[in-house]
């Protein structure tokens, strides 16, 4: 996975709050392979009902504002997928599903987090089409039709974006320090081994 | 640390492996359970070329595909079991198989084959996970790409959650289940009022609950936003874990209580966040829309976008127009299609033992399918005489799995339907294209099923065990 550190691009707004992860991806598309290409499945069922829905009109799209909780509900890391694979590289949002954050910045796609006044504000100023954006990942900053903000982002997070990290090889490095401590637990705790 | 600690700070120290400098924790996992959805895990795996890390803490399941009808198998939804039966043959992985007797829904059978323990690490990828909390244990879901970090290195990188304590004193009315305290708490705080969070649950409404309402209450805390849930164990989980197929045995079980009794909140230890709950405000609770935070007593009416203001009437209406529904309905008039008995919310004995005492001698209004928890829980149902009932009622008896809970066995609400449904999600589409969910508990489910609206259960249940 590569690394980013600036887009310029296309920002639409989706003004729900509450756009589970069973919305963005329904459950029945994710028995295919990866290499198929997720992009067609995002909102599938809405946007299907709903010809002129915003990304049925704008499929060039790399960043999306949206309501509360965003990416909540189920933990399927699919519905990032669907996001990254239909070309979104940042979501700004007042909250997101905890489990969802986690899977988009391990697939380099942003979860960033505004106040709800300035995700209104951004809403407000989008409108029903889409508008020039862009974010900058080392100032924490997004500019979208003209009104900037900051937002805050776990410095980990930063981290890993901006190189495109993978954490298990991060981990493997530490391998001794886990092996001893697999050992010590089950040494002084011999139950938490499954009975056999 | 010498100071008060709580149960949730004792259970993160003693599996950290290590801290980095910018605050994020390595930490062991103790057992990582998996299933037909682990496959784009297993396929990072592959690709590059690791092995499963600690096979002998690792356990399958086929349940989000698994068959409950003995239809036909459709080739997608067989790819998908043999790849998991492929997978966990290829990196000596024990795997609860379709005909397996300890088959069932992953968080269903993790308490019952005694692999969920007190003070253990558990993950899934799966975000019910927050279920196997009720035992003490410290348990959460990850996504994909956690899992192969998981599968190639039995460890996870962590930030550590905020902590709050949900007090619940006082007593649950007749008929009012954890579900329905759990729907209430999510109504009140919103479906992410506790994003952040590792809530504990405690108080004198939780020493008197059953293991099972406890896993009931622990699994819908991802509803609420909540990463995980906790109860301190207690003389009730040790007696239901003993004697389980992988619990510890001998001098191990011996050694196992003693660990676990330092497994309790510290007295004058602080929580990031407080909320308290009265459980006799508790009623029996159903939602009227699209996310769990739209649930209201069933004595109650459809809310009116009107008298709400910007986002919220919008969401409101948008829901409402959705579920089909009128505001300012009562909730006890909304007519059913069909209901739905299952999930690893609500699909355990108890549950059915609860929803059949509702059914017994009556006869469901709507049609209806009854998924049990998982083999064992079917196996024993039918013992006890439950399944009878089900099917005397007019319900379909099936086997094991997360069914139309989620319906990626083709076990699906039709377009339009409307279902009473003991399971977790009342989200857009999440029953199949165009279900209309409405979520209760499995004895509110059979009150609905016996009147073809839903009902308020108390009534049915006069003079009723």
């Amino acid at each position: 996975m590569s690394g980013w550190t600036q887009i310029n691009g296309r920002a639409v707004a989706l003004p729900q709050a509450n756009i589970d992860t069973d919305q963005l991806i329904p459950a029945r598309f994710m028995s295919a392979p990866r290499a198929d290409g997720y992009g067609g499945f995002l909102l599938h069922d809405i946007r299907q009902d709903d010809a002129d829905h915003i990304l049925n009109r704008y499929t060039n799209i790399d960043i999306v504002v949206t309501r509360r909780n965003f990416g909540s509900g189920s933990s399927r890391e699919a519905a990032v997928y669907a996001l990254v694979d239909f070309g979104i590289k940042a979501v700004f949002a007042p909250s997101f599903g905890d489990i969802f954050r986690s899977n988009a910045v391990n697939n380099g796609l942003l979860p960033a987090q505004l106040p709800e006044d300035d995700i209104e504000a951004l809403i407000a100023v989008i409108g029903r089409e889409d508008a020039d954006a862009t974010v900058d990942l080392s100032a924490s900053t997004v500019q979208i039709a003209g009104q900037e903000f900051s937002f805050e982002l776990d410095p980990v997070w930063r981290k890993k974006l901006v190189n495109g990290w993978d954490d298990i090889d991060l981990t493997t490095q530490h391998d001794d320090e886990i092996q001893a401590f697999r050992a010590a637990r089950f040494a002084a705790h011999p139950w938490a081994l499954p009975a056999s | 640390m010498n100071g008060p600690q709580t149960l949730f700070a004792k259970l993160w120290a003693s599996h950290e492996v290590m801290r980095r400098d910018d605050g994020t924790s390595l930490l062991w996992v103790d057992r990582h359970l998996v299933h037909e959805g682990s496959h784009h895990a297993f396929a990072k795996l592959k690709s590059r070329g690791m092995p499963v890390a600690a096979p002998d803490l690792t356990f399958g399941v086929v349940d989000h595909y698994a068959p409950t009808r003995g239809s036909e198998i459709a080739s997608d939804i067989r790819r998908m079991i043999d790849t998991l039966g492929h997978n966990a043959r290829a990196h000596g992985i024990r795997l609860f198989d379709l005909r397996d007797p300890g088959q069932g829904i992953v968080h269903v059978i993790g308490p019952e084959q005694g692999l969920t323990l007190p003070g253990l690490l558990i993950n899934c990828g799966d975000s019910h996970t927050s279920t196997h909390g009720a035992f003490g244990a410290l348990a959460f879901g990850v996504g994909a790409t956690e899992v192969a970090h998981i599968l190639a290195t039995q460890t996870i990188w962590q930030r550590r959650p905020r902590t709050m304590r949900m007090t619940i004193n006082g007593a649950l009315g007749p008929a009012v289940t954890a579900k329905d305290l759990a729907l209430h708490w999510i109504s009140t705080l919103g479906a992410d009022g506790a994003r952040g969070h590792a809530i504990e649950y405690a108080g004198t409404a939780i020493g008197a609950m059953s293991m099972e309402a406890r896993l009931t209450l622990c699994n819908l805390s991802i509803e609420g936003g909540a990463r995980l849930g906790l109860i301190a164990p207690d003389q009730l989980t040790f007696d239901y874990i003993n004697g389980r197929t992988f619990a510890p045995k001998g001098a191990d079980w011996e050694r196992a209580l003693e660990d676990w009794s330092v497994l309790v909140t510290d007295e004058g230890a602080a929580f990031d966040q407080e909320v308290t709950i009265d459980a006799n405000d508790v009623a029996p609770t159903v939602t009227w829309g699209t996310s769990p935070e739209d649930a209201l007593p069933i004595t109650g009416r459809i809310p009116d976008p009107a008298e709400m203001s910007g986002a919220k009437a919008e969401q409101a209406r948008a829901s409402l127009d959705y579920m089909g529904l009128e505001p300012g309905m009562a909730l006890d008039a909304i007519p059913i299609d069909q209901v739905f008995i299952g999930s690893c919310t609500n699909g355990r004995i108890e549950d059915l033992r609860m929803a059949a005492s509702v059914l017994k001698g009556r006869r469901a209004k709507v049609p209806g399918l009854v998924s049990p928890g998982s083999a064992a829980v079917k196996k024993q149902a039918e013992a006890e005489g439950l399944a009878q009932v089900f099917t005397q009622a007019g319900l379909e008896w099936a086997q094991s799995g997360c069914s139309m809970c989620v319906g990626m066995n083709g076990d699906r609400v039709k377009p339009g339907d409307r279902c009473a449904s003991s399971t977790n999600r009342n989200f857009k589409g999440r029953q199949g294209r165009g279900a209309r969910t409405h979520l209760m508990s499995p004895a509110m489910v059979a009150a609905a099923a016996v009147s073809g609206h839903l009902a308020d259960v108390r009534p049915l249940l006069e003079g009723r065990a």
